[in-house]
């Protein structure tokens, strides 16, 4: 009998280890194709006229030199005379022409006038808002008697700025239009292959299966990547436009980092109240911040710890910015960084140690509380944090050095897929999938599955992906991909093998029950001389091939037990020097324990968690979009000056993946987003520790840490 | 980039016919990096490009020649992986090798020249946004308005508030190195100093280079004795730009100072000379205390701006870490 | 075409290698994206002022030398040689990512060293020697730096990654044994934003504990002019020089 649960520890052949991903050589060799790489036969390249003001009327528009200019096959007016621009650099008139400097050339000839209306890009200031929206306040118990009774209060502002996605592989696509058959085929770098589709024929006004969208690698998306977006179908507009020729339109840097993506900003007045022995009791927040004109998400106050009396209320401030997007754990890294600092200056006025704060406040962990704890006690030894802890200050000459802890959750449970496998009679395996690898090896998890499923090597598999029209599977994003792809090819490849095992057991006079795939072969359990190889088993099915599918979730009624599982929590700790003279801060060392439950692949798992350290590790030191207030322009559209850390900034690197008995059986979570969540904060608790003053807003440079040196307690702003 | 055409001189005195023919319109091609960034994004637009890179036998300008008695003479084409490699310079003046080879990253190390270290554009994002070196609108400055937390703390009357972009010059100015300059009406040797000027309208470039003028060769002394520092405060181990620089070169006599020079970067919009500071050392003997005195001296007519008060105490944290770094008393940082 | 025999040079794929042929005239099918035939081109009078040629604003034929063979096309000066690599040769492995010589994500080797190639004008290559990622390996033969990079996993989305591999491979070049300081040092100049940094230098130091950085390609080094003429090699070493390091600064 084939079980659909996963294998058990002693039986696991793949699962778990380390395998290199398999399209690693594709990747290093240079000769993976993204979308930016592809080239089709008369292709055209677009280039997008901006705006440069943040709100503008368009009062003038003259496409006529445009027109006339060399190598121009068309123009298209995405916004005309009237349209009232809400953000600096949104798109007004595409170009195609033969050459990308011959689109450059005819962008460049269209004139466009503007009435300059009344911008507002300022996010951290909540009373000089013109227009903010309050959300439903949260409110548990009895806040302001708990704060009241508080034996220790703490009082604080803390902040983040909005950050930029700023994806390697900037958004963009290649439309194909074919007039004779009304179909458009789209290579775009998306996270969302299957959702794409329908998305571009509402638009463009197709059936949703005369769409085709393809995706064999994405450079990048973070969660920017899930729309069709306006460029995107004003892309494939102009291919239609200029008779069915392919188009490239890729956005620039400037556009990457302008309109392609943000994390709302997130501000906060936080007051938080513990017994003497620093039992947490009290929380009163007032948080606020933007996510452009579409407001922003509310951060989760306070985080991880529920604490008994609680009150938070979030306002959110429209400004003249393009909307934010979800940036890899939407919410979680403001939520985390705004509470874990304000609880970690509760422990320095308690005197207590934040190791054993957390510790004391066990009971407000919620159902993650034992995986805390025991991923506390590995984070401790890891980091030799009780060993060598000291309380906040001190110090000798201008480097100091310290220690700073955080927590983080998430869900990660698996998304709705579908997935097919086919057998051929030669014995060759192929699954189909519409998913898509944003760099998390989703190629190798599939293959793994399938593999182990069938008792086949792993080079015996071929994985299909990055294609509409395979079998529809979710977009990547809330980490929910791992667990729906390898739940929904667990499930195919497992009814693959119970139609094999059908045909194979006459052959083998037994039954299908006693039936096992080991080693590519089909044997009898407990019987090696009695097995067919894989090869002579396929073949039972005569010249055509089978296919199987399987889904997630199992269809209902199924009496199946779930493959993957939701609630993930991880503790950080970072260690820190900082030249109190000049405001520099340098990671040391930071640890990471992760909880994802059944691990899939090792070594890709393990790659996601350093690689989360890392954006956050540079989102803690470096990154921040800077608006002018006079133009509310993006200042540092650059990659010179919206700065990130580069590999000599990130410091020593530990990851520890929390797997065996209590995690394994919870089945396959994901793991791309919780690791991003506590860098920040664990990095701003540390710098903290070794300063003894707080510097309450983000990023840590020079700047922030010497003003907040220089008047301790200012506060944000 | 806008359509430009391109000429490869052989010698030195065609460039300079090719340059002053199309004064304003034509642009100096060196290494590029910065060049083509600029001209990508719009912020010149020359119509012609002269690049240097074919200049052929004693014409060309990559060469490093060092003799005992005057030093060095560089080409300004020679690339600062060419300083960072040499062993000459190395010995004679590791300071400045060294301050070349932890510019930028390699592939701009590679290419980039020391002409063009020296001559390139500020980094002012103002200026880079097409806001124009000044960033004037309506009379009043951007930069005062605005975001200036790079800007300038010091020489910062106006109209120019950017800050001076190269981290080579300041110890190349400490080190009285010159700087020749070739243009149609010949050859004229300055020092490196007065390459710099600030500019009072927009449109003025705040380098002293007339029409078709190019600058062909950097000239440096032998040390001869001088104690040399420098500090740079960068945020990041990574390709960073600095966020202040100082450079010292202390001649000494019997203990004391008998000549002093302190030069700050990226701090006002030239190479910062401190006078004050100079003046204060000469005589002295270095200790930590006639270093923290020199440091305050050299910012003390700083004038912050509204969001780069900071940089008053790197600039200072800078002076003071650059003379004990010269006098070999920073053994505790 | 100038190249010996009839294969694709190592890394061009035929029809783009075609393609350079229909440049340079041997086709004259227009294949050539963009760029007319040379058939086509109009008869210039060839321009010159202060007796050097006056190259454009229209496209000039040139020669570049890549992956060890040459090709010829026709670009407008302004042409980038990363642009002329990715839409001319259909060498896509250097990505444009930030175009401005920063993120080095278009690192190519040009006479060995790394540049980027976003910021040399393709016309300024001619004479070089011009080395791609497609030249260190295929996917059924890597290099062992680029298994390294599989090994241990030194990418994620895999963008930034062949910029990566070439900067690791001139750094491995000039000092097949770095330190994890010079590791950051020489990698300072390309930038990832999965943060594959951590695998980034694994592998690295395990090629330079390895020693195993060059096996089977030596880049050829002609033409650039190395800095001359030293008359006096010696000079007195300075007894009170520091030569320390200053804090706060990149760590090679």
């Amino acid at each position: 009998m084939v079980e659909t649960s996963w294998p058990k520890a002693e039986a696991r052949r793949l699962l778990g280890t380390r395998v290199s991903r398999l399209d690693g050589p594709a990747k290093v060799t240079g000769t993976a194709k993204y979308t930016y790489d592809v080239a089709r036969p008369g292709m055209l390249h677009a280039r997008l006229v901006h705006c440069p003001h943040a709100h503008a009327r368009i009062t003038k528009l003259d496409v006529s030199a445009a027109q006339a200019s060399p190598g121009v096959k068309a123009v298209r007016v995405i916004q005309g005379v009237g349209a009232e621009i809400q953000w600096a650099h949104d798109e007004i008139v595409l170009v195609a022409a033969a050459t990308g400097e011959e689109a450059e050339d005819a962008a460049r000839a269209v004139v466009v006038e503007y009435e300059v209306l009344a911008h507002h890009v300022d996010d951290l200031h909540l009373d000089q808002a013109p227009e903010t929206r309050a959300e439903e306040e949260e409110l548990a118990g009895e806040p302001e008697k708990a704060m009241a009774e508080a034996a220790v209060r703490s009082k604080g502002t803390y902040g983040l700025p909005v950050i930029a996605h700023n994806c390697l592989e900037p958004h963009g696509q290649v439309c194909e239009w074919n007039a004779a058959k009304d179909t458009l085929t789209a290579h775009c770098s998306t996270q969302a292959v299957a959702a794409l589709a329908p998305q571009f024929a509402e638009r463009v006004g197709l059936p949703a299966g005369n769409v085709h969208v393809i995706c064999q690698y994405m450079g990048g998306g973070f969660g920017s990547k899930f729309s069709a977006d306006r460029w995107g179908i004003e892309c494939a507009e102009i291919s239609r436009q200029a008779g069915g020729v392919p188009v490239k339109l890729m956005l620039d840097r400037r556009a990457e980092l302008t309109i392609a993506g943000d994390r709302p900003s997130a501000y906060a007045e936080i007051e938080v109240g513990a017994q003497a022995d620093g039992t947490l009791t009290a929380w009163i927040s007032k948080s606020w911040g933007s996510g452009g004109l579409g407001g922003s998400g509310r951060p989760p106050l306070p985080y991880v710890f529920q604490i008994p009396h609680r009150r938070s209320v979030h306002h959110s401030i429209p400004t003249h910015t393009a909307s934010s997007r979800a940036w890899r754990a939407p919410n979680h890294p403001q939520g985390c960084y705004l509470s874990m600092s304000a609880l970690d200056d509760l422990a320095a006025r308690l005197g207590m140690d934040p190791l054993a704060f957390v510790r004391k406040n066990e009971a407000l962990l919620g159902p993650l509380a034992k995986t805390y704890l025991e991923e506390l006690e590995i984070a401790d030894r890891l980091m030799g944090w009780s060993a060598r802890w000291k309380p906040r200050g001190g110090g000798k000459g201008p480097v100091v050095r310290g220690l700073g802890l955080s927590l983080h959750m998430w869900g990660g449970s698996g998304h709705r897929s579908s997935c097919e496998v086919t057998l051929q009679p030669d014995g060759s395996v192929e699954a189909k999938i519409a998913t898509q690898d944003i760099g998390t090896g989703t190629r190798t998890v599939l293959a793994i599955v399938i593999a182990e499923t069938l008792g086949l090597p792993l080079e015996e598999v071929r994985v299909q992906i990055g294609d509409s029209r395979y079998p529809a599977s979710g977009g990547s994003g809330g980490s929910t991909t791992v667990g729906g792809v390898s739940a929904a090819a667990r499930r195919a490849a497992v009814n693959a093998l119970r139609m094999v095992f059908d045909k194979a057991a006459p052959a083998l006079g037994t039954t299908p029950d006693l039936l096992e795939a080991v080693d590519g072969s089909i044997r009898v359990q407990g019987e090696p001389g009695r097995a067919l190889t894989w090869r002579q088993a396929a073949a039972l099915f005569g010249r055509a091939p089978v296919t199987a599918t399987g889904g997630n979730p199992a269809p209902s009624g199924s009496g199946e037990l779930e493959l993957t599982g939701s609630g993930a929590g991880g503790v950080q700790m970072a260690e820190v020097d900082v030249d109190r003279e000049t405001g520099v801060v340098k990671i040391r060392k930071m640890v990471a324990v992760q909880d994802c439950g059944l691990v899939v692949d090792l070594k890709t798992a393990e790659s996601q968690v350093y690689g989360a350290l890392i954006m956050g590790i540079s989102s803690a030191l470096a990154e921040e979009k800077v608006l002018d207030p006079v133009t509310g322009t993006l200042l540092n559209a650059d990659f010179e000056s919206y700065k990130m850390a580069g590999i000599g900034d990130i410091g020593e690197l530990v990851v520890h993946l929390m797997t065996g008995p209590g995690y394994d059986e919870r089945g396959v979570i994901g793991l791309g987003e919780p690791p991003v969540i506590s860098p920040a904060a664990a990095i701003g608790n540390a710098v903290a520790n070794a300063l003894g003053v707080r510097v309450p807003l983000l990023p840590f440079t020079p700047q922030r840490v010497l003003d907040a040196l220089e008047s301790p307690g200012r506060g944000i702003v | 980039m806008r359509p430009f055409d391109y000429a490869r001189p052989a010698t030195r005195e065609q460039a300079v016919q090719l340059l002053a023919a199309t004064p304003g319109r034509a642009a100096v091609l060196a290494g590029g990096s910065d060049l083509l960034a600029l001209m990508k994004d719009g912020v010149v637009t020359p119509e012609r490009l002269v690049s240097l890179q074919g200049l052929q036998g004693d014409h060309t300008l990559r060469f490093l020649r060092y003799t005992a008695a005057a030093g060095f003479r560089i080409g300004a084409l020679t690339t600062l992986a060419d300083l960072a490699a040499s062993e000459v310079l190395r010995l004679e003046h590791p300071v400045v090798a060294e301050t070349a080879g932890r510019l930028a990253g390699p592939q701009i190390r590679n290419v980039a020249t020391v002409g063009g270290n020296l001559c390139q554009r500020p980094r002012c994002w103002y200026f880079r946004s097409g806001f124009g070196l000044l960033a004037a609108r309506e009379g009043a400055s951007l930069v005062v308005a605005g975001d200036n937390r790079h800007h300038a703390i010091l020489g910062n009357d106006g109209p120019a508030y950017f800050v001076t972009p190269s981290t080579l010059a300041p110890v190349l100015i400490a080190l009285d190195a010159e700087v020749v300059l070739l243009g149609p009406q010949g050859e004229r040797t300055i020092p490196l100093e007065k390459l710099y000027r600030l500019p009072l309208a927009e449109g003025e470039r705040e380098h002293d280079l007339g029409p078709g003028e190019i600058l062909t060769e950097l000239q440096l002394g032998p040390a001869a004795g001088r104690q040399v520092g420098t500090w740079e405060v960068r945020q990041r181990e990574t390709l960073d730009w600095s966020l202040a620089t100082a450079a010292v070169a202390l001649e000494m006599e019997d203990g004391r100072v008998k000549r002093a020079r302190v030069v700050l970067g990226q701090v006002a919009p030239l190479p910062w000379t401190s006078r004050e500071a100079e003046s204060f050392l000469t005589g002295k003997t270095i200790d930590e205390a006639a270093a923290d005195e020199a440091a305050k001296l050299a910012v003390q007519g700083a004038k912050p701006l509204s969001k780069n008060r900071y940089k008053v105490q790197l600039a200072r944290v800078a002076v003071r870490r650059a003379l004990l770094a010269a006098t070999g008393l920073d053994r505790e940082l | 075409m100038t190249s010996r025999g009839d294969d694709p040079p190592r890394g061009l794929s035929r029809r783009a290698f075609l393609r350079g042929g229909a440049a340079a005239g041997v086709l004259s099918t227009g294949l050539l994206r963009g760029v007319p035939p040379v058939e086509a081109a109009p008869a210039a009078a060839p321009k010159s002022e202060a007796g050097v040629p006056i190259l454009g604003p229209g496209p000039v034929a040139i020669k570049l030398r890549v992956n060890g063979q040459e090709v010829a096309l026709r670009l407008e000066p302004r042409v980038t040689l990363l642009d002329a690599l990715r839409t001319r040769l259909e060498l896509t492995g250097a990505k444009k990512v930030c175009d401005r010589g920063t993120c080095g994500a278009c690192t190519v080797l040009l006479d060995g060293k790394a540049v980027y190639a976003c910021s040399v004008l393709a016309l300024e290559a001619q004479g070089g020697d011009v080395r791609t990622v497609e030249s260190l390996g295929s996917v059924e033969r890597m290099h062992p730096l680029q298994a390294a990079f599989v090994d241990h996993d030194a990418q994620q989305c895999g963008f930034c990654t062949p910029g990566f591999v070439m900067a690791a491979k001139a750094l491995l070049d000039r000092n097949p044994s770095p330190s994890l300081a010079e590791i950051h040092h020489g990698l300072a100049g390309n930038f990832c934003r999965c943060g594959t940094y951590a695998g980034i230098r694994r592998a690295v130091l395990q090629l330079a504990e390895a020693g195993a950085a060059n096996p089977d390609y030596a880049p050829g080094l002609p033409g650039a002019p190395e800095p001359g003429e030293i008359e006096n090699p010696r000079p007195r070493r300075q007894k009170n020089k520091k030569r320390k390091k200053p804090r706060g600064t990149g760590d090679g």
